[in-house]
Order: structure tokens, then sequence, then C-alpha cells
């Protein structure tokens, strides 16, 4: 399994692990979007502390989520995110956001 | 210059080959005694290259991934990923940062900034209904110089 969701109340939780590319996105955000659309979540949270890899589709993943949650009315987190993993985030200037809000990484 | 070392690959335009794809070319680069950041460039610029491949080259169907890497002298890699597929008619507008043109929100547009950023050179070359050619160049600074 790919992700691990858990919900705490108004928290959705997305443990991701692994690789993230194009061709397992698709999965990912699929079994993300169920959770959120189900619980309406003040708060999704993008744990990334278990991805070995991630590519620009993990950029558009985080976006992807970004925008649902907005039409939810929750907000975003993103968190745990490795080294090479801020990298590529860095490139969308998600990182600049990440930075700005240390406590709870909210975007 | 002639390469030291090279080697060909080919495989369908599979979305599951991604992992592959970027997997070997960083296993065969190995030799060179990358850092551990220096193998995720290569991994992440080359994932990029042959999901453009997989995702626009080849959107319409099944098709057959190039990939060729060189090593030459002073540790310096060429990697060239090219497909057979519909090709980019602006190439300038396509390297563009965030442009993309997919409408469904999922792909970022940043494909080619990524592989322009984590490589020290990116070269693309298209011709509508030809296919695309992308070579991509590193030096690598071995862990023990």
């Amino acid at each position: 399994m790919p992700v691990e969701i858990d919900i705490d109340e108004n928290i959705v939780t997305a443990y991701i692990s692994g690789e993230i590319d194009h061709h397992n996105a698709y999965e990912l955000r699929k079994k993300i979007d169920e959770a959120a659309e189900r619980v309406y979540p003040e708060l999704l949270v993008l744990d990334f502390g278990a991805v070995t890899f991630m590519d620009s589709s993990g950029i558009g993943l985080v976006m992807g989520r970004f925008k649902l949650i907005k039409d939810l009315g929750g907000r975003l987190a993103i968190e745990n995110a490795p080294k090479s993993i801020r990298k590529v985030m860095r490139m969308a200037g998600i990182e600049k956001l990440i930075e700005k809000e240390k406590e709870g990484n909210f975007i | 210059m002639k390469a030291i070392n090279e080697m060909k690959m080919n495989f369908l335009s599979r979305s599951c080959n991604e992992s592959f794809a970027r997997s070997a070319v960083a296993a065969f680069t190995a030799v060179l005694d990358p850092t551990v950041e220096e193998i995720s460039d290569i991994k992440t610029a080359v994932s990029e290259a042959v999901t453009n491949c997989i995702v626009h080259g080849y959107k319409d169907g099944i098709g057959t991934v190039y990939i060729h890497v060189k090593i030459f002298e002073g540790n310096r890699i060429s990697i060239n990923v090219k497909d057979k597929g519909c090709g980019i008619a602006d190439v300038k507008k396509a390297m563009e940062p965030l442009f993309t043109t997919c409408d469904t929100g999922e792909r970022a547009g940043l494909g080619f900034s990524i592989m322009d950023s984590f490589m020290d050179k990116l070269k693309v070359r298209s011709k509508p209904g030809k296919g695309t050619s992308v070579t991509l160049e590193k030096i690598i600074v071995s862990k023990g110089k």
C-alpha cells in the first residue's frame, strides 16, 4: 500500500511511502481524495516521511490536493519531507511556503 | 570525444517502466561513485524525460522509448532519452516553467525546469510527427575527491 490514511476527527493524514511518479500518482490521489471528500477535514496532512523518490508528478499531487482541500474549506500541510523531496518541491515554490510557517507547515 | 563506456536500452512506453528506466540509468552511472544527491538528481531528471515520452510523445498509444547513456573522461555523463512520437511544435514554449498541456491540474508543468536545474546541460530537439530527443549532461563529483 503506497499510502496509509489516518483519520482523527477533523484531521486527515496521508502517510505516503515509496516512490511518487506519474505511474503511481493516480492511485495515491484516488485514496487521498476519497478520504478527504468523505471527511471534509479542517486539515489535510501529506506526510512525506517514507517517500524515497519524487519527480514533478509529486508537485502535481500536492497542487491538486491543495486545490481540492481549498474547495472543501480546509487547509493543507506538508510534513517530514526528506531533503531530496524538498529539493523537488522548491522548484514549484512549495518549499518556500513550508519554510514560512514552521509551525504546522500550513499552506 | 569518444565515450569510455556506454549503454543503450529500449522499452515500451508503459508507465510502469518509469521506475525501471531511472533506476537502470542510475545503476549504470554508479561506477563513477556519485553522491546520494547526484544519484537523486539523475533519477529525477531521467524520470521527467521518460514521463514526457509516455505522457506526451506517445499520448495516443504505446511506442518505444530509447535511452542511450555515455560516460566520458572527467566523470561526464550524457543521457539521451528519445521517442518517435508526436513531437513538439514549439519547444521554447514547452520548456517554459509551469507550461502544461494538461488541463486536469494534476501535472505541474515543471518537467523541463527540473531537468534543466538538476543537470548541468539540457538539449531538446523535436520535430512534429517525428519525435523528440532530450540530452541531459552532468559531471559527477565523486565522493572520494
